[in-house]
């Protein structure tokens, strides 16, 4: 089929997405996976072990379990259960990426631009992905805030995003933010220089925005107090959406994703952290980390890195494959992420390949697509590891998640099936019917020889 | 190194500390090397579990279960290891771009104007290149790098990557031509690209294309009728000598069939018109890219026409595709009789990745024989050099690679290698930033 555009083809593009997506069901029976290498994460791996899935969660985790009434059995016999792999860096479903127009824009929120329709959703579900952390884009210094979502394609997305994740905002620094790649283009169509354009500029930013923020919360604070004593008749201060954010960032109740490459940039955003009283939660991409793996340790900040990306640009030419594995030997709690709709489908051979970049035992590995993950995101009480009580995000492979050879073929999401192989194929013959009856139908489509 | 930003001259001093100097540790001699007892996957014929190759003077000299090892050779004790030929990517650009984004200096990747068959890929590779050494490492001894944009984009080289001039690294250098054809549809290609956008008009679009169609065939005739004035020449002196034309010269081999062209192309319509046009012209077409190539396997098949897959790992191009549509166009082109290799299609800095692509596509549908296949023999085969690399056979270059286990794999390390018969340390930018940092406190 080429790739024209006319309505039947809209049409069809709009049925047949449709048609990938599994039937709703209002509750979900149990399941039970059967005589499954059970690969658990934090616990090691399982041989022959049974999962029973009920009520969203993993319910027993066991040899010979027995079925309970109404439950789907799965013969995994030769095959691996994971844990749903966690993207710590994502932009799939996301209309809009940068609020540019500003160097801060803590006051946007990734979550008004979700689209749970995105096609990309699915054809991660089929590369065992299960949970995202969709970031704002990394244009300004700060810059919106993130959402987290379980990938239930086909839900709405009020039942998409995870409940109890703690929010978090993006911060960007370095080349992004300099706009240096950029900035003459823009400047060509008329546009004016943004600041700030240096790293001196950003760290500039960093400070009057928390400064800022530091006073904010002190009005409202003394003006709580007042009220906690009992005054009257007092005026509450004004509120701002924009340094709101920020003021949950220095009480600790979100976290700061922040876009960086370059050693130096990152240790000055420890250092203002430092000096605010408050956490980075993740150093995002930190291709440089190794370089200040120690620094990285000792501020309690976890980086979520490539596998092995470089060279792309100049601050990337430093960047090594061996950054998480240097990173996690310095104790820090690192991720392997994707920022791609491309490789957020395959992030379990990135993962492998940090058993060759730095020799990772294959648990260390996993954790970097799955439990890691989840302790970056405030959710590992309840994803990233197969455990009794968790949700049951689970994937089964047609063998060792880390091998080129596997591939995902069911994928759980709350014990609920969001992508399964074979039902994949089935849909396929439908797909392929309503295409024909489409096509039949067009009378202006243009004859291929 | 760092690169650091010094006042205004970021660009600057990145592009210079790209170009300085080198990461990539030099090759050894050709010496004579026995590498003993590991798994032998040849390629070519049956597995030897427990075999022994020779290497000496640069070639392969022996392959078997009971081979004798030469005196004074140096022997490599391959045991629990796996031997295999080096990997060949067929689809970079390798030397040609170290940092695609704000150091334009260390990019050399395509000349100006659309007409460019002289522009040889040869005299703008970086042997310093860090790529170089990063990829070597996973096992990848040979690339084709090749320059990009106009609509003729220059000559593409075969490159080992081992060598510290381009010379010594050039196994073909002139491999190929390479032949961006003007996409049917929107847009066209080389300079009048952006007019025809501007226009907005398919029928503007569609007219520069055949604006830039018949420029390319006026060309090739005009370099076919300056052949057989060159021969006449040749044969009878007493005729007007005909002026020389270097960029008409750079274009005989290929209008006699000696040299292939690489013609990128995706789409259905472009791949035809492609394999069309090169018949119309009497060169012999390869297709680089081939995302839909699996659509029109039988019109390849009929033509026989090989395919780089560089779309292994591309998302799929239409929001209704499988999800598998790119994973599965190996398998597809297989079951389907055309001959292919894989590549990743990258410049240089990931090309790394090229075992990942096959083994993505043995995940879905192609045997693991012809994944390793795709990355080896096939892509020999597909230019022509076979007899010289491609498997581990007695009589071809000494491109050999020693691992811990499966090489597509990823967890998958490697203990050995060797490019032209010279033993390569497994060292390159990223192991010496990793030895630096490693145990920094």
């Amino acid at each position: 089929m080429t790739l024209r555009a006319f309505p039947a083809a809209l049409a069809l593009v709009a049925a047949t997405a449709g048609a990938q997506q599994p039937a709703a069901t209002a509750k979900v029976g149990p399941t039970l996976i059967k005589n499954a290498t059970v690969l658990t994460v934090t616990k090691g791996r399982l041989e022959n072990t049974d999962l029973l899935l009920q009520n969203g969660k993993i319910a027993q985790i066991g040899k010979n379990l027995s079925a309970p009434a109404g439950a789907t059995v799965i013969d995994a016999t030769g095959k691996y259960v994971m844990p749903g792999i966690i993207d710590p860096h994502s932009h799939s479903m996301a209309d809009a990426i940068n609020e540019g127009s500003l160097s801060v824009t803590s006051m946007v929120r990734i979550r008004d631009v979700l689209n749970p329709t995105d096609i990309n959703i699915y054809r991660q579900l089929a590369g065992g992905v299960t949970t995202i952390n969709v970031l704002h884009g990394s244009a300004n210094t700060i810059g919106g805030q993130n959402a987290v979502v379980k990938l239930k394609y086909g839900k709405d997305l009020d039942e998409m995003l995870f409940p109890g994740a703690t929010p978090g905002i993006k911060f960007a620094l370095g080349e992004n933010v300099t706009r240096k790649n950029s900035q003459q283009a823009a400047q060509a169509q008329g546009q004016p220089l943004r600041y700030p354009a240096t790293r001196m500029g950003q760290e500039e930013v960093l400070r009057d925005a928390f400064t800022r923020a530091r006073d904010y919360k002190a009005t409202w604070d003394d003006y709580n107090a007042r009220v906690a004593k009992g005054e009257k008749n007092l005026v509450p201060p004004e509120h701002d959406l924009e340094l709101d954010p920020l003021v949950e960032v220095l009480e600790g109740k979100r976290f700061v994703h922040a876009h960086s490459y370059r050693a130096d940039e990152m240790l000055m955003l420890l250092n203002i952290a430092k000096e605010f009283g408050f956490t980075v939660r993740t150093l995002q991409h930190g291709l440089e980390g190794y370089k200040i793996a120690s620094e990285i340790s000792q501020a309690g900040t976890g980086l979520s890195t490539f596998a092995d990306e470089w060279s792309y640009k100049i601050e990337a030419y430093d960047a090594i494959p061996y950054n998480t594995a240097i990173a996690m030997r310095h104790g820090v709690v690192t991720t392997v992420n994707s920022d791609s709709d491309e490789r957020a489908r395959r992030l379990n051979i990135d993962a492998a390949k940090m058993m060759r970049y730095g020799g990772l035992s294959e648990d260390s590995a996993l954790k970097t697509i799955t439990y890691n993950g989840a302790v970056q995101l405030g959710i590992e009480k309840k994803v990233g590891s197969i455990e009794t009580g968790k949700d049951a995000d689970v994937v089964i492979w047609s063998g060792n998640p880390l091998s080129v050879y596997s591939i995902a073929e069911t994928t759980f999401i709350d014990g609920e099936i969001f992508f399964d192989i074979k039902r994949d194929q089935a849909k396929r013959e439908e797909m392929a019917k309503e295409r024909a009856a489409l096509e039949a139908a067009d009378r202006r489509r243009p004859v291929v020889p | 190194m760092t690169v650091r930003a010094l006042g205004m001259t970021v660009v600057f001093s990145a592009s210079a500390s790209a170009q300085l100097g080198s990461f990539n540790p030099n090759p050894g001699p050709q010496g004579t090397f026995a590498i003993r007892g590991g798994r032998v996957i040849t390629v070519s014929g049956a597995e030897i579990p427990n075999g022994t190759v020779v290497i000496s003077g640069g070639k392969i000299t022996a392959v078997g279960a009971n081979v004798s090892v030469p005196s004074g050779a140096k022997v490599i004790d391959a045991t629990g290891l796996m031997v295999y030929p080096g990997m060949i990517e067929t689809g970079s650009s390798v030397g040609l771009s170290e940092i695609g984004q704000g150091a334009i200096a260390t990019v050399d990747i395509q000349e100006v104007g659309s007409f460019n068959p002289n522009a040889q890929a040869f005299y703008g590779i970086d042997p310093h290149s860090a790529h170089i050494g990063v990829a070597r490492v996973v096992g990848i001894t040979t690339v084709v790098s090749r320059p990009t944009g106009g609509i003729i984009s220059g000559t593409a080289a075969l490159m080992n990557l081992a060598g510290d001039t381009p010379p010594k690294m050039a196994v073909v250098q002139k491999l190929a031509l390479v032949v961006e054809l003007p996409h049917s549809g929107f847009g066209g290609r080389g300079f009048a690209r952006a007019a025809a956008l501007q226009q907005g008009s398919n029928v503007d679009a569609n007219r520069v294309r055949q604006l830039q169609m018949d420029s390319l065939r006026m060309m090739l005739h005009d370099a076919e009728a300056y052949g057989k004035a060159q021969a006449a020449y040749a044969a009878d002196k007493t005729l007007p000598r005909p002026a020389h034309d270097v960029v008409l010269d750079a274009l005989l081999p290929a209008l006699a069939g000696k040299m292939p062209v690489i013609f990128p192309a995706d789409r259905t319509n472009d791949i035809r018109d492609a394999v069309t046009f090169a018949e119309e012209m009497k060169i012999k077409p390869i297709i680089m890219g081939g995302q839909d190539a699996p659509m029109v396997a039988s019109f390849l098949k009929q033509h026989n026409v090989p395919v780089i897959v560089t779309a292994v790992m591309k998302l799929p191009s239409r929001e209704d595709d499988p999800y598998d549509v790119n994973f599965t166009i190996p398998a597809k082109l297989a079951a389907a009789g055309v001959p292919f290799a894989i590549s990743t299609g990258d410049k240089g800095s990931e090309i790394r990745t090229l075992p990942y692509n096959a083994g993505m596509a043995a995940a879905h549908g192609l045997s693991k024989t012809d994944a390793l296949k795709s990355v080896t023999l096939w892509p020999a085969q597909i230019f022509g050099v076979a007899d010289k690399m491609g498997s581990l056979d007695v009589g071809k270059m000494g491109n050999v690679v020693v691992t811990t286990g499966d090489i597509l794999e990823a967890m998958t390390d490697t203990k050995y290698l060797f490019i032209d018969g010279r033993q390569i340390p497994l060292d390159s930018k990223h192991t010496q930033l990793n030895a630096q940092f490693k145990d920094r406190p």
